[in-house]
């Protein structure tokens, strides 16, 4: 991966009518990138592609594709292909004719468009379904021949709109590995619209998490998994105990928060807090320990009693009482593989809940 | 169980033929029997006074393979026919694809304008076109008042297309409208986005997939416009003999009148739209195969 631009938006605005669709949205994806637009739907992730694809035009603001200004180019001048989410695949024509009409277009010589439609039905692993119509394909057919109906074309970015949305859960996760592999192999920059934050971590280098036609952040699956900037992004990307609270001091490189019912725990902060600003305390389940209870409370430690024990599988789930007013979750792996129900928690024991303050954060909206 | 599904078939079986008969009745009676009494007419003779001998003779078809008179009504009106279908295409798919591309809450009262006409009789359509066209009509009065002159619109062969066009557009437009209504306009973006333009995915993609509308308004336009004669008489001033117009004379009022040879024109008329449509057909398709 090099640093050059591939995408870059300035300031893009979208509206229809009286709806923001897209709020001045500033983005920079890199050469080479598998780039992802992440949120619920709605907050303008696919309007955002769709305007890089040249389908709609924004409001205002720019477009630049390897630094060129798109301007109102249309879709069939733009140097970029689109995975449709329904695949869009022409149902009148075969697996073949279907892959070669982008070189068709740019009257490629026929027998350049033979060598490239069969080199990227190798790609994508379907061989020998060249005659094939598409309703005679499953999903995972279908959206093979949509990527190398696209691919072929060498494009500069490849644009992809929740490709994998209509495959069932299993296929969902090889396409998964599979699309990410196609990427590196083919060294093409992916720009991945989804609404499924597992897949978006799995994915992307790098995943800009959008809500309401804003990004709230732009980061490595780590970094928004691991240091989310905001209480949004917290709460779409995986699970985690929200605690609300007034800052109450600091305490080395932690920021101490205290709750109305007069709890307090220690996290660490994004940027520095004046005392009394509200927050929110935000600690992932799987980040929290439980300890058996024995008389001390360590600090960052809370008394509890299990209210709750899920067992599903790869974890078991804990929901802990600290008092009347608050629970907090706590997933524990299964590491040993055992059948004796005593090994876990029961509910009604007392027990610790203790909440490293390297792995809490103090998020201050 | 064997048992019980069979005489659940027999039920089935009995249950169909009641909801069929009538239908096979109807058809029996009134198109299949006047058919074969049509075919068997035409190799009938005539005599002086236009009664039907029942003497074989291929007389009929000789004649109008023959007579200039009846080769030209047959190409006057496949001429006509074909240039109806035509402009009725061409005029029929941008409508349709308005239509089908307007707000939901709009489409169907704009598919009700299409078909407000029908409620009105189709005779007095035409001669609210005599009064449009007539030379001291609507028209001519127009063309007089912004300086342009008054022009012989009526009674040639122009009005009468005129006359077919309109009357037979709604029959191209409401399946022109089916097909282009369940055609997926995404498959249009991605045409786009693999660099197609308008004009080159519109012939590579949306025309061959709305060839199903494109068929069946062509032929529901072809079909009557082969045999009509109000339109040509009424519009056309029964100038020139179209092919329904010698049809009718032949039968009701030539002299004396001429049954067998009216009867061979009407069965060579069938026969023709049976190719051309055939014809038309395998053209049509060839693409899907």
């Amino acid at each position: 991966m090099n640093d050059s631009i591939a995408i870059e938006l300035r300031d893009v605005v979208k509206r229809f009518g009286d709806v923001v669709a897209v709020d001045h949205v500033n983005l920079q994806i890199r050469d080479g990138e598998f780039f992802s637009l992440l949120g619920p739907s709605g907050c303008g992730k696919t309007s955002t592609l769709r305007m890089i694809a040249g389908f709609e035009l924004p409001t205002a603001g720019s477009i630049l594709i390897h630094g060129r200004e798109m301007g109102i180019t249309p879709p069939h001048l733009r140097p970029v292909n689109t995975v449709f989410q329904s695949y869009a695949l022409f149902p009148h024509m075969t697996v073949a004719q279907n892959i070669a009409f982008g070189l068709e277009m740019k009257k490629t010589p026929k027998a350049e468009i033979a060598q490239r439609v069969k080199e990227a039905l190798d790609l994508v692993r379907l061989s020998g379904l060249e005659e094939r119509r598409p309703r005679q394909l499953s999903g995972g057919q279908q959206q093979r021949v949509a990527l190398a109906r696209a691919l072929v074309n060498h494009p500069e970015v490849l644009l992809l709109d929740e490709p994998l949305g209509a495959l069932d859960q299993k296929l969902r996760k090889e396409m998964q590995l599979e699309l990410k592999s196609l990427q590196a192999r083919v060294g093409i920059t992916f720009v991945f619209v989804t609404h499924d934050q597992e897949e978006a971590l799995t994915m992307s280098d790098r995943i800009a998490v959008m809500n309401k036609g804003k990004v709230l952040q732009v980061g490595t699956p780590t970094e928004i998994y691991e240091r989310p900037n905001c209480r949004f992004v917290a709460d779409f990307i995986g699970e985690t105990n929200f605690i609300d609270g007034l800052v109450i001091g600091r305490d080395g490189n932690y920021t101490v928060i205290e709750t109305p019912d007069g709890l307090r725990f220690r996290g660490l902060a994004t940027r520095p807090l004046s005392d009394g600003t509200a927050v929110t305390y935000s600690i992932r389940p799987e980040k929290v320990r439980l300890l058996a209870a024995n008389g001390e409370v360590p600090i960052d430690g809370l008394a509890g009693t299990v209210l709750t024990v899920n067992y599903i599988g790869s974890d078991t789930r804990i929901t802990v009482r600290i008092n009347d007013h608050r629970t907090i979750d706590v997933w524990e792996q299964n590491t040993r593989s055992t059948l004796d129900r005593d090994e876990y928690w029961q509910p009604g024991e007392p027990a610790v809940v203790v909440c490293p303050p390297d792995n809490a954060l103090v998020l201050s909206e | 169980m064997a048992m019980l599904q069979q005489q659940q078939q027999r039920r089935d079986r009995i249950r169909l033929m009641l909801l069929l008969t009538p239908g096979l009745l109807w058809l029996v009676l009134f198109f299949a029997l006047p058919l074969v009494i049509i075919v068997i007419y035409s190799f009938m003779t005539n005599d002086a006074l236009g009664r039907v001998v029942y003497q074989p003779t291929l007389d009929n078809y000789i004649t109008i393979f023959t007579q200039s008179l009846y080769i030209n009504a047959y190409w006057r009106s496949i001429w006509t026919s074909v240039l109806t279908t035509v402009i009725c295409l061409l005029l029929g798919y941008p409508l349709a694809l308005f239509i089908a591309r307007s707000p939901q809450q709009w489409r169907m009262p704009l598919l009700m304008l299409i078909l407000i006409p029908f409620w009105t009789n189709f005779l007095v359509r035409i001669y609210a076109w005599q009064i449009i066209l007539a030379n001291n009509g609507l028209l001519n009065g127009l063309l007089e008042f912004i300086g342009i002159g008054r022009l012989s619109l009526i009674n040639n062969e122009g009005a009468t297309l005129i006359g077919l066009i309109y009357g037979e557009l709604p029959f191209m437009v409401l399946p022109l409208y089916a097909a282009i209504d369940r055609f997926d306009f995404t498959l249009m973006e991605a045409a786009a986005d693999l660099g197609a333009s308008k004009v080159q995915a519109f012939l590579r993609i949306m025309l061959p997939m709305t060839m199903p509308g494109v068929v069946a308004g062509s032929v529901l336009v072809f079909i009557p416009t082969l045999g009509q004669f109000v339109v040509s008489e009424l519009l056309g001033g029964a100038k020139v003999d179209y092919l329904g117009n010698l049809i009718q004379r032949l039968f009701l009022r030539a002299n004396p009148i001429n049954w067998p040879l009216g009867s061979a024109m009407a069965v060579l008329m069938m026969i023709v739209l049976l190719v051309l449509i055939m014809l038309y057909f395998r053209a049509t398709t060839e693409e899907e195969r």
